[in-house]
């Protein structure tokens, strides 16, 4: 992915995280941006699936050899899926931000914060 | 509005990531921590070090001024060698780590750490007895070009020999034909030069350095990879593993300190430690459950807080999570198990031997 990818049919937040339909429940990762300002990912920490989790607040945490980042949850809702690869093998953050890399996936039935998230121009545009 | 080193533009034009560190503008990283750091270990990474301090005592008795302000010895090297050491306060606490150079008993020259320039200046212009020190800081910039391929690097840039120049020894000559203090040491654990340069010749010289490089794979290398490369090899870093309160037996760096020296500033206090028993001592672990160890994690036995994560890193080389802190002297043995408190989880950990990577 060269130059930072933010696709179109993606929802985006200020703390480069981004959002996506998947079924009845919405997909979680972080951005290319995100990805590139940590190096490479060393470890993630994730909750467990059943874990109520509150826009804007802090969802987990992901590292870089240098640094512990926090990661934001664009919604509130329930966990419903974690993604067990990306725990064990933390590089397909890197390798794949928006496919292998994805976080979690959260149950919301609040539309309003979807609505409220960031199309990709809106996002690209905060990234300067 | 924090300070330029004379390679800033040259930071910029190798899109150097910039940050502060220590009231400094310097590189982080360029192509990326990880790239940089397995570069200075198989290849050459160049640093600017530029920040760091520079004081000297020149004149009769400048050897004895200096050897009581330091833990280790001047007197037992020669000239052309230089020395890693303490500068201690009477608590027996370090004040800053050192390396001082012994150009002769009338030439004595100390590198210090960029953050504690001032105190330490301000500390040794009070307590010097004798010669009066000398702030050099800002007639030297300092790049450090560090990995396998650094000696070859450098020599072939400089028509003295260099061979000669083992470990911890050091001579002036040209380099590019930039007049340089070239000395045989570093904070990475990898071979190479510290070389000490005017300020107004360092971007010509790093341009060289760079240049010579290319063939063996030479890249600028930032204080994001400084900081992983030097805690693999447990170096300490003053503010983290090294400060006022612990004293160099307990920090493990009993070898930098010469307790029949005559005297020092803060020999009594060790001297004392000694005889009651060094009750913490600062470790090497590496986790045994997932997660990496960061500064100021606290270290539990039976789940009492008897400790503190001092450093901590996913090692790029040794690819373990890996950490330095401080524990009561009963759990300092290799093998001694304990665990590490990130963010409310206990990570089981044990101690090991140090340095945790070895060169070849």
């Amino acid at each position: 992915m060269a130059n930072g990818e933010y696709p179109k049919d993606l929802k985006y937040t200020k703390d480069h995280e981004w959002a996506k339909k998947s079924g009845s429940a919405i997909q979680v990762g972080v951005t290319f941006h995100a990805q590139d300002a940590l190096g490479a990912v060393v470890y993630v920490e994730l909750p467990k699936v059943g874990t109520a989790v509150t826009a804007g607040a802090q969802f987990g945490v992901i590292e870089s050899t240098k640094a512990v980042s926090e990661l934001y949850s664009p919604l509130t809702g329930k966990v419903v899926k974690v993604n067990d690869a990306v725990v064990s093998n933390p590089s397909l953050v890197n390798e794949a931000p928006y496919a292998g890399g994805w976080l979690i996936e959260i149950e919301s039935s609040n539309s309003a914060e979807w609505d409220a998230l960031m199309d990709a121009d809106t996002y690209t545009k905060t990234l300067g | 509005m924090p300070r330029l080193t004379p390679l800033n533009a040259a930071h910029k034009k190798l899109g150097g990531r910039l940050v502060d560190f220590a009231g400094w503008e310097l590189p982080v990283q360029y192509a990326g921590l990880i790239p940089e750091h397995e570069a200075v270990r198989t290849k050459a990474g160049l640093f600017d070090v530029s920040h760091m301090g520079e004081v000297e005592f020149k004149g009769k008795g400048a050897l004895e001024a200096a050897n009581r302000l330091i833990t280790n010895d001047l007197a037992r090297i020669s000239d052309g060698q230089a020395i890693y050491s303490g500068l201690l306060n009477p608590n027996g606490g370090f004040v800053d780590d050192i390396v001082a150079y012994r150009f002769s008993p009338e030439h004595i020259f100390i590198c210090v750490n960029a953050a504690n320039r001032e105190k330490d200046f301000a500390w040794m212009k009070e307590n010097a007895k004798g010669v009066t020190p000398v702030d050099r800081s800002d007639e030297f910039a300092q790049i450090a070009v560090q990995g396998p391929k650094g000696f070859g690097i450098v020599q072939r840039l400089c028509k003295k020999p260099l061979e000669g120049v083992g470990t911890y020894r050091f001579t002036t000559g040209e380099v590019a034909g930039v007049e340089c203090i070239i000395s045989r040491t570093g904070y990475t654990g990898e071979d190479g030069f510290e070389l000490y340069c005017p300020p107004n010749h360092a971007e010509k010289l790093w341009f060289a350095l760079l240049e010579e490089g290319k063939g063996d794979g030479v890249v600028p290398a930032g204080l994001g990879c400084r900081d992983s490369l030097r805690t693999e090899m447990k170096y300490a870093l003053y503010g983290n593993d090294i400060d006022e309160v612990h004293t160099p037996l307990e920090a493990g760096l009993g070898w930098i300190v010469k307790l029949d020296k005559a005297e020092f500033i803060g020999k009594d206090a060790l001297v004392k430690q000694k005889a009651e028993g060094i009750k913490r001592k600062l470790v090497g672990f590496e986790l045994l459950d997932p997660g990496v160890p960061r500064s100021h994690y606290a270290i539990l036995k039976d789940g009492e807080k008897v400790g503190e994560v001092t450093s901590g890193t996913m090692g790029p080389t040794v690819k373990k999570a890996i950490g330095i802190g401080y524990v009561p002297t009963a759990l300092a043995a290799e093998g001694s198990t304990f665990h590490v408190d990130i963010r409310g989880r206990a990570a089981a950990a044990k101690v090991v031997k140090t340095p945790f990577h070895t060169r070849g």
